[in-house]
Protein backbone atom coordinates (compact mmCIF):
# COMPACT_ATOMS: atom_id res chain seq x y z
CA UNK A 1 0.00 0.00 0.00
CA UNK A 2 2.68 2.51 1.05
CA UNK A 3 4.77 1.86 -2.07
CA UNK A 4 1.89 2.98 -4.25
CA UNK A 5 1.17 5.98 -2.01
CA UNK A 6 4.86 6.92 -2.15
CA UNK A 7 4.68 6.63 -5.96
CA UNK A 8 1.79 9.08 -6.11
CA UNK A 9 3.56 11.45 -3.72
CA UNK A 10 6.77 11.22 -5.73
CA UNK A 11 4.87 12.08 -8.89
CA UNK A 12 3.77 15.37 -7.31
CA UNK A 13 7.08 16.14 -5.64
CA UNK A 14 8.91 15.65 -8.94
CA UNK A 15 6.41 17.99 -10.57
CA UNK A 16 7.03 20.78 -8.08
CA UNK A 17 10.78 20.27 -8.27
CA UNK A 18 10.72 20.40 -12.05
CA UNK A 19 8.20 23.19 -12.59
CA UNK A 20 8.93 26.65 -11.26
CA UNK A 21 5.45 27.88 -12.17
CA UNK A 22 3.85 25.06 -10.14
CA UNK A 23 6.16 25.73 -7.21
CA UNK A 24 5.18 29.41 -7.34
CA UNK A 25 1.65 28.36 -6.52
CA UNK A 26 2.85 27.37 -3.04
CA UNK A 27 4.60 30.69 -2.46
CA UNK A 28 3.53 33.44 -4.87
CA UNK A 29 -0.21 33.83 -4.27
CA UNK A 30 -0.05 33.35 -0.49
CA UNK A 31 2.69 35.99 -0.28
CA UNK A 32 0.70 38.43 -2.42
CA UNK A 33 -2.26 37.87 -0.15
CA UNK A 34 -0.15 38.37 2.95
CA UNK A 35 1.21 41.63 1.59
CA UNK A 36 -2.29 43.03 1.00
CA UNK A 37 -3.55 42.06 4.43
CA UNK A 38 -0.22 42.94 6.07
CA UNK A 39 -0.18 46.49 4.76
CA UNK A 40 -3.86 46.93 5.58
CA UNK A 41 -3.09 45.79 9.11
CA UNK A 42 -0.23 48.31 9.30
CA UNK A 43 -2.53 51.07 8.14
CA UNK A 44 -5.29 50.18 10.60
CA UNK A 45 -2.82 49.89 13.44
CA UNK A 46 -1.57 53.41 12.64
CA UNK A 47 -5.16 54.67 12.90
CA UNK A 48 -5.25 53.18 16.42
CA UNK A 49 -8.71 51.69 15.90
CA UNK A 50 -10.18 50.10 19.04
CA UNK A 51 -10.32 46.61 17.47
CA UNK A 52 -7.97 43.67 17.37
CA UNK A 53 -6.42 44.26 13.97
CA UNK A 54 -4.33 41.11 14.22
CA UNK A 55 -7.49 39.15 13.44
CA UNK A 56 -6.95 39.95 9.82
CA UNK A 57 -3.47 38.50 9.45
CA UNK A 58 -4.29 35.43 11.55
CA UNK A 59 -7.46 34.85 9.54
CA UNK A 60 -5.61 35.26 6.26
CA UNK A 61 -2.92 32.73 7.18
CA UNK A 62 -5.40 30.18 8.53
CA UNK A 63 -7.68 30.66 5.53
CA UNK A 64 -4.78 29.97 3.22
CA UNK A 65 -4.18 26.73 5.09
CA UNK A 66 -7.72 25.54 4.34
CA UNK A 67 -7.53 26.79 0.76
CA UNK A 68 -4.17 25.12 0.10
CA UNK A 69 -5.36 21.82 1.55
CA UNK A 70 -8.48 21.81 -0.66
CA UNK A 71 -6.57 22.95 -3.73
CA UNK A 72 -3.80 20.43 -3.66
CA UNK A 73 -6.05 17.43 -3.17
CA UNK A 74 -8.04 18.47 -6.25
CA UNK A 75 -5.14 19.71 -8.36
CA UNK A 76 -3.23 16.44 -7.98
CA UNK A 77 -5.87 14.66 -10.05
CA UNK A 78 -6.64 17.60 -12.34
CA UNK A 79 -2.96 17.70 -13.29
CA UNK A 80 -3.33 14.16 -14.67
CA UNK A 81 -6.20 15.35 -16.88
CA UNK A 82 -4.11 18.28 -18.10
CA UNK A 83 -1.18 16.09 -19.13
CA UNK A 84 -3.37 13.23 -20.49
CA UNK A 85 -1.99 10.81 -17.92
CA UNK A 86 -5.30 10.01 -16.27
CA UNK A 87 -5.71 6.64 -18.02
CA UNK A 88 -2.24 5.52 -16.98
CA UNK A 89 -3.12 6.32 -13.37
CA UNK A 90 -6.46 4.53 -13.41
CA UNK A 91 -5.16 1.38 -15.07
CA UNK A 92 -2.47 1.06 -12.41
CA UNK A 93 -3.49 -1.23 -9.53
CA UNK A 94 -4.20 1.62 -7.12
CA UNK A 95 -6.94 1.39 -4.50
CA UNK A 96 -9.22 4.42 -4.13
CA UNK A 97 -8.17 4.96 -0.48
CA UNK A 98 -4.51 4.95 -1.57
CA UNK A 99 -5.28 7.67 -4.10
CA UNK A 100 -7.14 9.75 -1.51
CA UNK A 101 -4.47 9.32 1.19
CA UNK A 102 -1.68 10.28 -1.25
CA UNK A 103 -3.52 13.41 -2.34
CA UNK A 104 -4.34 14.30 1.27
CA UNK A 105 -0.69 13.95 2.29
CA UNK A 106 0.37 16.09 -0.65
CA UNK A 107 -2.12 18.71 0.55
CA UNK A 108 -0.65 18.52 4.03
CA UNK A 109 2.92 18.95 2.78
CA UNK A 110 1.99 21.97 0.66
CA UNK A 111 -0.10 23.54 3.41
CA UNK A 112 2.69 23.17 5.99
CA UNK A 113 5.25 24.65 3.59
CA UNK A 114 3.05 27.63 2.75
CA UNK A 115 2.02 28.24 6.33
CA UNK A 116 5.59 28.11 7.62
CA UNK A 117 6.68 30.59 4.99
CA UNK A 118 3.79 32.93 5.73
CA UNK A 119 4.36 32.75 9.48
CA UNK A 120 8.00 33.73 9.09
CA UNK A 121 7.10 36.65 6.81
CA UNK A 122 4.29 37.77 9.13
CA UNK A 123 6.63 37.90 12.13
CA UNK A 124 9.43 39.58 10.18
CA UNK A 125 7.48 42.25 8.35
CA UNK A 126 4.21 42.73 10.23
CA UNK A 127 5.11 41.79 13.83
CA UNK A 128 2.39 39.18 13.90
CA UNK A 129 3.20 35.80 15.41
CA UNK A 130 0.67 33.05 14.78
CA UNK A 131 2.19 31.11 17.68
CA UNK A 132 0.51 33.71 19.91
CA UNK A 133 -2.54 31.51 19.47
CA UNK A 134 -0.77 29.03 21.75
CA UNK A 135 -1.69 25.32 21.92
CA UNK A 136 -5.05 26.06 20.24
CA UNK A 137 -3.10 26.43 17.01
CA UNK A 138 -2.82 22.63 16.78
CA UNK A 139 -6.57 21.88 16.67
CA UNK A 140 -7.12 24.96 14.47
CA UNK A 141 -4.53 23.63 12.04
CA UNK A 142 -5.85 20.05 12.15
CA UNK A 143 -9.48 21.04 11.66
CA UNK A 144 -8.73 23.29 8.70
CA UNK A 145 -6.59 20.65 6.99
CA UNK A 146 -9.33 18.05 7.49
CA UNK A 147 -12.03 20.37 6.16
CA UNK A 148 -9.79 21.13 3.16
CA UNK A 149 -9.56 17.39 2.47
CA UNK A 150 -13.32 16.97 2.75
CA UNK A 151 -13.98 19.89 0.39
CA UNK A 152 -11.19 18.69 -1.89
CA UNK A 153 -12.85 15.32 -2.32
CA UNK A 154 -16.07 17.03 -3.44
CA UNK A 155 -14.30 19.29 -5.95
CA UNK A 156 -12.10 16.41 -7.15
CA UNK A 157 -15.24 14.36 -7.78
CA UNK A 158 -16.70 17.20 -9.83
CA UNK A 159 -13.53 17.35 -11.95
CA UNK A 160 -13.73 13.58 -12.50
CA UNK A 161 -17.36 13.85 -13.50
CA UNK A 162 -17.28 17.02 -15.61
CA UNK A 163 -13.60 17.15 -16.67
CA UNK A 164 -12.18 20.46 -17.81
CA UNK A 165 -15.60 22.10 -17.57
CA UNK A 166 -15.45 21.85 -13.77
CA UNK A 167 -12.03 23.37 -13.36
CA UNK A 168 -13.38 26.76 -12.33
CA UNK A 169 -14.97 25.06 -9.34
CA UNK A 170 -11.55 24.05 -7.99
CA UNK A 171 -10.89 27.69 -7.23
CA UNK A 172 -14.50 28.78 -6.84
CA UNK A 173 -15.82 26.42 -4.18
CA UNK A 174 -13.59 27.67 -1.33
CA UNK A 175 -14.70 31.24 -2.02
CA UNK A 176 -18.28 30.07 -1.79
CA UNK A 177 -17.73 29.10 1.83
CA UNK A 178 -15.36 31.94 2.77
CA UNK A 179 -18.02 34.59 3.52
CA UNK A 180 -20.13 32.10 5.45
CA UNK A 181 -17.20 30.79 7.51
CA UNK A 182 -16.82 34.29 9.00
CA UNK A 183 -13.12 34.32 8.23
CA UNK A 184 -12.47 38.06 8.59
CA UNK A 185 -15.39 39.07 10.83
CA UNK A 186 -17.36 37.55 13.71
CA UNK A 187 -20.23 35.24 12.86
CA UNK A 188 -22.66 37.62 14.66
CA UNK A 189 -22.58 40.00 11.72
CA UNK A 190 -24.24 37.40 9.48
CA UNK A 191 -28.03 37.36 9.08
CA UNK A 192 -29.75 34.68 11.15
CA UNK A 193 -30.41 32.29 8.29
CA UNK A 194 -26.78 32.49 7.18
CA UNK A 195 -25.60 31.96 10.76
CA UNK A 196 -27.36 28.60 10.73
CA UNK A 197 -25.40 27.59 7.65
CA UNK A 198 -22.19 29.04 9.12
CA UNK A 199 -22.44 26.76 12.13
CA UNK A 200 -22.68 23.77 9.82
CA UNK A 201 -19.17 24.49 8.57
CA UNK A 202 -16.20 23.25 10.66
CA UNK A 203 -14.16 26.27 9.56
CA UNK A 204 -16.51 28.74 11.30
CA UNK A 205 -15.60 27.29 14.70
CA UNK A 206 -11.90 27.68 13.97
CA UNK A 207 -12.13 31.34 12.95
CA UNK A 208 -14.41 32.12 15.89
CA UNK A 209 -11.95 30.29 18.13
CA UNK A 210 -9.04 32.27 16.73
CA UNK A 211 -10.77 35.57 17.52
CA UNK A 212 -11.63 34.32 20.98
CA UNK A 213 -7.97 33.45 21.68
CA UNK A 214 -6.74 36.80 20.41
CA UNK A 215 -9.38 38.63 22.48
CA UNK A 216 -9.40 36.70 25.72
CA UNK A 217 -6.62 34.13 25.47
CA UNK A 218 -9.25 31.41 25.80
CA UNK A 219 -10.88 28.99 23.41
CA UNK A 220 -13.90 26.79 23.97
CA UNK A 221 -12.75 23.13 23.63
CA UNK A 222 -16.35 22.11 22.96
CA UNK A 223 -16.40 24.24 19.81
CA UNK A 224 -13.22 22.62 18.58
CA UNK A 225 -14.69 19.18 19.30
CA UNK A 226 -17.81 20.12 17.31
CA UNK A 227 -15.60 21.26 14.45
CA UNK A 228 -13.70 17.96 14.56
CA UNK A 229 -16.91 15.93 14.66
CA UNK A 230 -18.25 17.83 11.66
CA UNK A 231 -15.01 17.23 9.83
CA UNK A 232 -15.42 13.49 10.30
CA UNK A 233 -18.88 13.77 8.74
CA UNK A 234 -17.58 15.89 5.82
CA UNK A 235 -14.68 13.49 5.25
CA UNK A 236 -16.98 10.46 5.24
CA UNK A 237 -19.41 12.24 2.92
CA UNK A 238 -16.58 13.45 0.65
CA UNK A 239 -15.08 9.94 0.50
CA UNK A 240 -18.48 8.38 -0.25
CA UNK A 241 -19.17 10.99 -2.92
CA UNK A 242 -15.78 10.38 -4.52
CA UNK A 243 -16.31 6.59 -4.54
CA UNK A 244 -19.80 7.07 -6.01
CA UNK A 245 -18.46 9.45 -8.67
CA UNK A 246 -15.75 6.97 -9.58
CA UNK A 247 -18.37 4.26 -10.11
CA UNK A 248 -20.45 6.71 -12.16
CA UNK A 249 -17.59 7.79 -14.45
CA UNK A 250 -16.65 4.14 -14.98
CA UNK A 251 -20.23 3.40 -15.98
CA UNK A 252 -20.32 6.39 -18.33
CA UNK A 253 -16.83 5.77 -19.73
CA UNK A 254 -15.56 9.23 -18.76
CA UNK A 255 -12.16 8.11 -17.46
CA UNK A 256 -10.83 7.88 -20.97
CA UNK A 257 -12.62 10.81 -22.58
CA UNK A 258 -9.46 12.90 -22.67
CA UNK A 259 -7.64 10.04 -24.30
CA UNK A 260 -8.98 7.76 -27.00
CA UNK A 261 -11.33 9.02 -29.72
CA UNK B 1 -2.08 -16.93 -7.98
CA UNK B 2 -4.09 -16.09 -4.85
CA UNK B 3 -7.57 -16.06 -6.21
CA UNK B 4 -10.59 -16.19 -3.98
CA UNK B 5 -12.85 -19.15 -4.45
CA UNK B 6 -15.88 -18.42 -6.56
CA UNK B 7 -14.31 -15.38 -8.23
CA UNK B 8 -12.09 -17.32 -10.56
CA UNK B 9 -12.31 -19.48 -13.62
CA UNK B 10 -9.58 -21.84 -14.79
CA UNK B 11 -6.72 -19.90 -16.40
CA UNK B 12 -6.99 -21.66 -19.75
CA UNK B 13 -7.57 -18.47 -21.70
CA UNK B 14 -5.81 -15.20 -21.04
CA UNK B 15 -9.08 -13.39 -21.73
CA UNK B 16 -12.59 -14.80 -21.95
CA UNK B 17 -15.44 -12.47 -22.85
CA UNK B 18 -19.03 -13.59 -22.73
CA UNK B 19 -22.10 -11.60 -23.82
CA UNK B 20 -20.28 -8.29 -23.38
CA UNK B 21 -22.48 -5.31 -23.92
CA UNK B 22 -22.01 -1.59 -23.38
CA UNK B 23 -24.54 1.02 -24.21
CA UNK B 24 -24.32 4.78 -23.76
CA UNK B 25 -27.95 5.82 -23.74
CA UNK B 26 -29.38 4.75 -27.09
CA UNK B 27 -25.99 3.96 -28.57
CA UNK B 28 -24.83 0.34 -28.48
CA UNK B 29 -21.05 0.75 -28.42
CA UNK B 30 -20.48 -2.97 -27.84
CA UNK B 31 -23.29 -5.32 -28.69
CA UNK B 32 -23.20 -8.76 -27.00
CA UNK B 33 -19.82 -9.96 -28.15
CA UNK B 34 -18.11 -13.22 -27.19
CA UNK B 35 -14.47 -14.04 -27.72
CA UNK B 36 -11.48 -15.64 -26.06
CA UNK B 37 -7.78 -14.92 -26.33
CA UNK B 38 -5.30 -17.71 -25.76
CA UNK B 39 -2.15 -17.21 -23.71
CA UNK B 40 0.74 -16.01 -25.81
CA UNK B 41 -1.52 -14.97 -28.66
CA UNK B 42 -1.31 -11.60 -30.45
CA UNK B 43 -4.86 -10.58 -31.23
CA UNK B 44 -5.57 -7.68 -33.55
CA UNK B 45 -8.67 -5.63 -32.84
CA UNK B 46 -9.76 -3.96 -36.04
CA UNK B 47 -12.62 -1.83 -37.15
CA UNK B 48 -13.51 1.58 -38.46
CA UNK B 49 -13.88 4.55 -36.11
CA UNK B 50 -16.86 4.00 -33.84
CA UNK B 51 -16.77 0.21 -34.33
CA UNK B 52 -16.41 -0.39 -30.60
CA UNK B 53 -12.77 -1.44 -30.33
CA UNK B 54 -11.79 1.43 -28.03
CA UNK B 55 -14.77 0.74 -25.77
CA UNK B 56 -13.87 -2.95 -25.77
CA UNK B 57 -10.33 -2.16 -24.59
CA UNK B 58 -11.66 0.19 -21.93
CA UNK B 59 -14.00 -2.55 -20.74
CA UNK B 60 -11.13 -5.06 -20.63
CA UNK B 61 -9.03 -2.62 -18.59
CA UNK B 62 -11.86 -1.96 -16.15
CA UNK B 63 -11.94 1.74 -17.05
CA UNK B 64 -15.55 1.37 -18.10
CA UNK B 65 -18.08 -0.98 -16.54
CA UNK B 66 -20.15 -3.13 -18.90
CA UNK B 67 -23.91 -2.85 -19.23
CA UNK B 68 -24.08 -6.65 -19.38
CA UNK B 69 -21.84 -9.65 -19.81
CA UNK B 70 -18.79 -11.09 -18.14
CA UNK B 71 -15.06 -10.60 -18.58
CA UNK B 72 -12.58 -13.12 -17.18
CA UNK B 73 -8.93 -12.17 -17.33
CA UNK B 74 -6.23 -14.64 -16.28
CA UNK B 75 -8.98 -16.80 -14.84
CA UNK B 76 -10.45 -14.06 -12.66
CA UNK B 77 -13.74 -12.22 -12.93
CA UNK B 78 -12.76 -8.61 -13.75
CA UNK B 79 -15.73 -7.15 -11.89
CA UNK B 80 -14.53 -8.72 -8.63
CA UNK B 81 -10.76 -8.75 -9.06
CA UNK B 82 -9.99 -5.55 -10.92
CA UNK B 83 -6.96 -4.52 -8.89
CA UNK B 84 -5.39 -7.99 -8.87
CA UNK B 85 -5.84 -8.24 -12.61
CA UNK B 86 -4.39 -4.77 -13.23
CA UNK B 87 -1.29 -5.84 -11.33
CA UNK B 88 -0.69 -8.47 -14.07
CA UNK B 89 -1.63 -6.49 -17.19
CA UNK B 90 -0.56 -3.17 -18.69
CA UNK B 91 -1.39 -0.74 -21.44
CA UNK B 92 0.34 1.60 -23.85
CA UNK B 93 -1.17 4.03 -26.27
CA UNK B 94 -0.01 6.73 -28.59
CA UNK B 95 -2.77 8.88 -27.14
CA UNK B 96 -1.84 8.75 -23.48
CA UNK B 97 1.13 10.78 -22.38
CA UNK B 98 3.53 10.41 -19.54
CA UNK B 99 3.91 13.77 -17.77
CA UNK B 100 6.14 15.80 -20.08
CA UNK B 101 7.84 17.84 -17.36
CA UNK B 102 9.18 14.76 -15.58
CA UNK B 103 12.31 12.97 -16.78
CA UNK B 104 12.16 9.45 -18.17
CA UNK B 105 13.65 8.10 -14.93
CA UNK B 106 11.15 10.02 -12.78
CA UNK B 107 8.18 8.84 -14.82
CA UNK B 108 9.25 5.22 -14.81
CA UNK B 109 10.21 5.35 -11.14
CA UNK B 110 6.72 6.67 -10.28
CA UNK B 111 4.97 3.99 -12.33
CA UNK B 112 7.30 1.31 -10.96
CA UNK B 113 6.09 2.22 -7.49
CA UNK B 114 2.45 2.36 -8.60
CA UNK B 115 2.91 -1.26 -9.71
CA UNK B 116 4.36 -2.11 -6.30
CA UNK B 117 8.02 -2.46 -7.35
CA UNK B 118 10.10 -1.43 -4.35
CA UNK B 119 13.38 -0.73 -6.16
CA UNK B 120 12.57 -0.33 -9.83
CA UNK B 121 15.98 0.98 -11.02
CA UNK B 122 17.28 -2.36 -12.34
CA UNK B 123 14.03 -3.12 -14.15
CA UNK B 124 13.94 0.38 -15.65
CA UNK B 125 17.53 0.24 -16.84
CA UNK B 126 17.05 -3.21 -18.37
CA UNK B 127 13.95 -2.03 -20.24
CA UNK B 128 15.63 1.13 -21.50
CA UNK B 129 18.57 -0.97 -22.67
CA UNK B 130 16.21 -3.28 -24.47
CA UNK B 131 14.52 -0.37 -26.25
CA UNK B 132 17.91 1.26 -26.90
CA UNK B 133 17.04 4.50 -25.11
CA UNK B 134 19.14 4.24 -21.93
CA UNK B 135 20.66 7.64 -22.77
CA UNK B 136 17.25 9.31 -22.29
CA UNK B 137 17.09 8.47 -18.57
CA UNK B 138 17.71 12.04 -17.42
CA UNK B 139 15.82 13.79 -20.21
CA UNK B 140 12.36 15.27 -19.72
CA UNK B 141 9.83 13.20 -21.65
CA UNK B 142 8.51 16.36 -23.30
CA UNK B 143 11.88 16.79 -24.99
CA UNK B 144 11.96 13.29 -26.51
CA UNK B 145 11.34 12.52 -30.17
CA UNK B 146 8.09 10.69 -31.00
CA UNK B 147 10.00 7.46 -31.52
CA UNK B 148 11.74 7.74 -28.15
CA UNK B 149 8.46 8.68 -26.47
CA UNK B 150 6.75 5.60 -27.92
CA UNK B 151 9.51 3.40 -26.56
CA UNK B 152 9.35 5.03 -23.12
CA UNK B 153 5.60 4.36 -23.13
CA UNK B 154 6.29 0.73 -23.99
CA UNK B 155 8.91 0.52 -21.23
CA UNK B 156 6.28 1.82 -18.81
CA UNK B 157 3.87 -0.84 -20.07
CA UNK B 158 6.42 -3.60 -19.41
CA UNK B 159 7.50 -2.43 -15.94
CA UNK B 160 5.34 -4.94 -14.08
CA UNK B 161 6.29 -7.82 -16.39
CA UNK B 162 2.66 -8.09 -17.55
CA UNK B 163 1.11 -11.30 -18.76
CA UNK B 164 -1.24 -9.35 -21.01
CA UNK B 165 -0.49 -6.05 -22.68
CA UNK B 166 -2.94 -3.79 -24.49
CA UNK B 167 -1.35 -1.74 -27.27
CA UNK B 168 -3.46 0.99 -28.77
CA UNK B 169 -1.95 2.08 -32.10
CA UNK B 170 1.59 1.79 -30.75
CA UNK B 171 3.26 2.88 -33.98
CA UNK B 172 0.88 5.64 -35.04
CA UNK B 173 2.79 8.80 -35.98
CA UNK B 174 6.14 6.99 -36.23
CA UNK B 175 8.22 7.06 -39.40
CA UNK B 176 8.45 3.69 -41.21
CA UNK B 177 11.97 2.94 -39.97
CA UNK B 178 11.19 3.57 -36.30
CA UNK B 179 7.86 1.75 -36.66
CA UNK B 180 9.72 -1.28 -38.01
CA UNK B 181 12.15 -1.20 -35.08
CA UNK B 182 9.33 -0.90 -32.57
CA UNK B 183 7.50 -3.84 -34.15
CA UNK B 184 10.68 -5.94 -34.02
CA UNK B 185 11.17 -5.05 -30.38
CA UNK B 186 7.59 -5.92 -29.58
CA UNK B 187 7.86 -9.29 -31.33
CA UNK B 188 11.08 -10.04 -29.48
CA UNK B 189 9.72 -9.14 -26.08
CA UNK B 190 6.53 -11.07 -26.76
CA UNK B 191 8.53 -14.19 -27.65
CA UNK B 192 10.85 -13.88 -24.67
CA UNK B 193 8.07 -13.36 -22.14
CA UNK B 194 5.27 -15.32 -23.78
CA UNK B 195 2.96 -12.35 -23.34
CA UNK B 196 -0.53 -12.06 -24.69
CA UNK B 197 -0.97 -8.90 -26.75
CA UNK B 198 -4.16 -7.13 -27.75
CA UNK B 199 -3.23 -4.86 -30.60
CA UNK B 200 -5.15 -2.09 -32.33
CA UNK B 201 -3.91 -0.26 -35.38
CA UNK B 202 -5.19 1.32 -38.55
CA UNK B 203 -2.10 0.07 -40.35
CA UNK B 204 -3.30 -3.14 -42.01
CA UNK B 205 0.19 -4.20 -43.03
CA UNK B 206 1.25 -3.98 -39.42
CA UNK B 207 -1.74 -5.98 -38.24
CA UNK B 208 -1.02 -8.63 -40.83
CA UNK B 209 2.59 -9.15 -39.78
CA UNK B 210 2.04 -8.78 -36.03
CA UNK B 211 -1.17 -10.62 -35.26
CA UNK B 212 -1.87 -14.32 -35.25
CA UNK B 213 -5.59 -13.66 -35.22
CA UNK B 214 -7.90 -10.74 -35.93
CA UNK B 215 -11.30 -9.64 -34.66
CA UNK B 216 -13.07 -7.28 -37.04
CA UNK B 217 -15.59 -5.12 -35.23
CA UNK B 218 -18.32 -3.09 -36.82
CA UNK B 219 -21.16 -1.27 -35.08
CA UNK B 220 -20.30 -2.96 -31.82
CA UNK B 221 -20.36 -6.50 -33.18
CA UNK B 222 -17.73 -8.99 -34.27
CA UNK B 223 -18.26 -9.39 -38.00
CA UNK B 224 -15.18 -11.38 -38.88
CA UNK B 225 -12.68 -13.43 -36.93
CA UNK B 226 -9.61 -15.52 -37.76
CA UNK B 227 -5.97 -15.46 -38.85
CA UNK B 228 -5.17 -12.69 -41.37
CA UNK B 229 -4.59 -15.14 -44.25
CA UNK B 230 -7.90 -16.95 -43.61
CA UNK B 231 -9.75 -13.65 -43.50
CA UNK B 232 -8.30 -12.53 -46.83
CA UNK B 233 -9.09 -15.92 -48.39
CA UNK B 234 -12.60 -15.93 -47.02
CA UNK B 235 -13.18 -12.40 -48.29
CA UNK B 236 -11.51 -13.14 -51.60
CA UNK B 237 -9.48 -9.99 -51.06
CA UNK B 238 -5.90 -9.23 -51.96
CA UNK B 239 -5.23 -7.36 -48.74
CA UNK B 240 -6.64 -6.70 -45.29
CA UNK B 241 -7.09 -3.11 -46.35
CA UNK B 242 -9.71 -4.17 -48.91
CA UNK B 243 -11.52 -6.15 -46.23
CA UNK B 244 -11.34 -3.16 -43.89
CA UNK B 245 -12.72 -0.73 -46.47
CA UNK B 246 -15.64 -3.02 -47.33
CA UNK B 247 -16.56 -3.49 -43.70
CA UNK B 248 -16.18 0.23 -43.02
CA UNK B 249 -18.52 1.01 -45.94
CA UNK B 250 -21.11 -1.70 -45.49
CA UNK B 251 -20.78 -2.74 -41.88
CA UNK B 252 -20.32 -6.35 -43.03
CA UNK B 253 -18.51 -8.49 -45.54
CA UNK B 254 -21.48 -9.48 -47.70
CA UNK B 255 -20.67 -7.20 -50.64
CA UNK B 256 -17.06 -8.28 -50.78
CA UNK B 257 -17.97 -11.90 -51.34
CA UNK B 258 -19.34 -10.85 -54.73
CA UNK B 259 -16.28 -8.80 -55.55
CA UNK B 260 -13.51 -6.76 -53.97
CA UNK B 261 -14.14 -3.34 -52.49
CA UNK B 262 -13.60 -0.37 -54.74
Amino acid sequence: MWIRISGLLLRNLYLYRRSLTRAMEIIFWPVMNLMVWGFLTHYLRAMALPIAIDYLLGAMILWDLLYRSQQSITLSLTEEFWVKNIMNIFIAPIRTPELVVAMGLMGLIKAVLTMTFLMVLAVTFYSFNLFDLGPALVPFFGNLILFGWGLGMFTMSLVLRYGHAAEALIWGVPFLIQPISAVFYPVEVLPTWLKLIAFMLPSTYVFEGMRSVLNTGLVDPFMLAVSFGMNLVYLAAGGAFFAWTLRLVRRKGYLSRTHID
Amino acid sequence: MNSKQGDTAPERAAIAVCGLQKSFGEIQAVDRIDFAVERGEILGLLGPNGAGKTTTIQLLLGLTTPTAGRIDILGMDLSKNRRRILQRVNFSSTYTHLPSNLTVWENLNVFGKLYGIKKPRKTIEALLDFFEIRHTLGIRTGELSTGQMTRVNLAKALLNDPEIIFLDEPTASLDPEIALRVRDMLRRVQKERGMTIIYTSHNMFEIEIMCSRILFLSRGRIVLEGPPEDIKRHAMAGSLEEVFITIARNGKLQDMESGPAK
